[in-house]
């Protein structure tokens, strides 16, 4: 893996501008970096960038500091995670502290109020469109399997509400038995082809 | 001693806070105000309706929140520190032992399995925020008549832009939240 320390100040002003506006929860950044990382700076692959999704939500610990820290060492080693991940802490650690002292005022404020209720029109429309490329690959790969893990994984968590990291266990389950059937099917097929070649 | 409680307690909830924001809420209540008495409920509750409202992941915000409102600056500093020890750590580790053995053929098979799934999950984020969107509700509690008009089209709107243009997100999130204010400020609605 190649790392490049040219790339360390891009590295932290994205991850700064992402951190500074991401409302909501960890999938929201999750969808930022995708565009940003993916499609705009073409530093990940996707799957690389669904991989490292994956991960994250599996480990303890913020998602989106998670996702910084493996991208920042895609990157640039150590070095690079924690420029990343110095760039995610910092927007809310000086919000929060502005904030805080004067929360009572922020809170009850009518125009801030509706411009984060507008604000998640943006961000679903956001999402929206990292899925539609995202799900449209899970089709490309003409899986059956795959595109009906999809289905009934979006099903239970957003109507059900199972929990992410339980889908997650899960799907690593099927790609376990997947592992499995496919090393089972190569031996048979090694082993007639070992019978051939003695006849 | 404050400063060492803090430390350690945002380690703890760092380190056990599996599966999101939402996940540390509850360890940082048992932490901050029923193990060591730093906060009262009313204050962590206040504490839990600004960390929803601003950027950021939901545990940096409490961190930087109980550390600010106990201790100051140096409280900001230790809790959030504190908080993103154990994430470094453990996911360095993962990003080490994933880009070593990331092209092996039994890796790409298990991980082949996971991406559909983690797109689920990013599109049940995205449905659910635009649920609460919609109709300020989540989704078993939504009034079909109340759809909200302007986040409808500011959605289709925004959706539409990305999808034709390569127009970046963070540009859609601000525009949106300007749009949408000035469209109820002028209807009055504010």
């Amino acid at each position: 893996m190649k790392k490049d320390y040219s790339k360390l100040w891009i590295l932290f002003r994205s991850m700064f501008v992402l951190s500074a506006c991401t409302f909501g929860g960890g999938f929201v950044i999750v969808s930022l970096m995708k565009k940003k990382y993916v499609e705009e700076l073409a530093w990940l692959e996707e799957d690389e960038m669904l991989d490292v999704t994956a991960i994250t939500q599996s480990a303890p610990g913020p998602l989106p500091v998670n996702a910084s820290v493996i991208i920042g060492y895609r990157i640039a080693g150590v070095v690079g995670a924690l420029t990343a991940i110095l760039g995610t802490i910092l927007p809310p650690m000086v919000i929060i502290s502005v904030i805080s002292l004067f929360y009572e005022q922020f809170r009850t404020n009518p125009y801030i109020a509706t411009a984060l209720q507008v604000m998640r029109a943006g961000v679903a429309a956001v999402i929206f469109d990292v899925v539609i490329n995202l799900a449209g690959n899970v089709v490309k790969t003409g899986r059956f399997l795959y595109m009906t893990m999809m289905v009934v994984a979006f099903v239970s968590t957003y109507f059900l509400g199972v929990s992410a990291m339980l889908i997650i266990l899960v799907c690593l389950g099927i790609g376990l038995a997947d592992l499995f059937l496919d090393l089972k099917k190569n031996n048979t097929y090694k082993n007639k082809e070992n019978k051939k070649g003695r006849v | 001693m404050l400063m060492v409680k803090l430390f350690f307690s945002f380690i703890w909830v760092g380190l056990f806070s599996v599966g999101g924001g939402y996940a540390a809420i509850p360890l940082i209540q048992d932490q901050i105000v029923h193990i060591h008495h730093l906060m009262t409920m009313e204050e962590f509750s206040d504490l839990v309706t600004v960390a929803e409202m601003t950027p950021g992941p939901i545990s940096i915000n409490s961190a930087t929140f109980v550390g600010m409102r106990t201790a100051g600056v140096y409280g900001v500093l230790l809790c959030t520190i504190g908080c993103i020890i154990p994430s470094f750590c453990i996911c360095l580790t993962l990003a080490y032992f994933y880009y070593k053995y990331r092209t092996v053929s039994g890796v790409q098979v298990v991980l082949g399995a996971l991406r559909p799934a983690v797109v689920a999950l990013i599109a049940s984020a995205g449905a659910s925020i635009l649920t609460l969107g919609l109709f300020q509700a989540e989704l078993y509690d939504i009034v079909f008549s109340q759809l909200r008009i302007v986040e409808l089209v500011i959605f289709v709107g925004a959706l539409v832009i990305l999808r034709k243009y390569k127009t970046s997100a963070v540009a859609i999130i601000f525009g949106s939240g300007v749009v949408g204010t000035l469209a109820y400020g002028l209807m009055g609605a504010i």
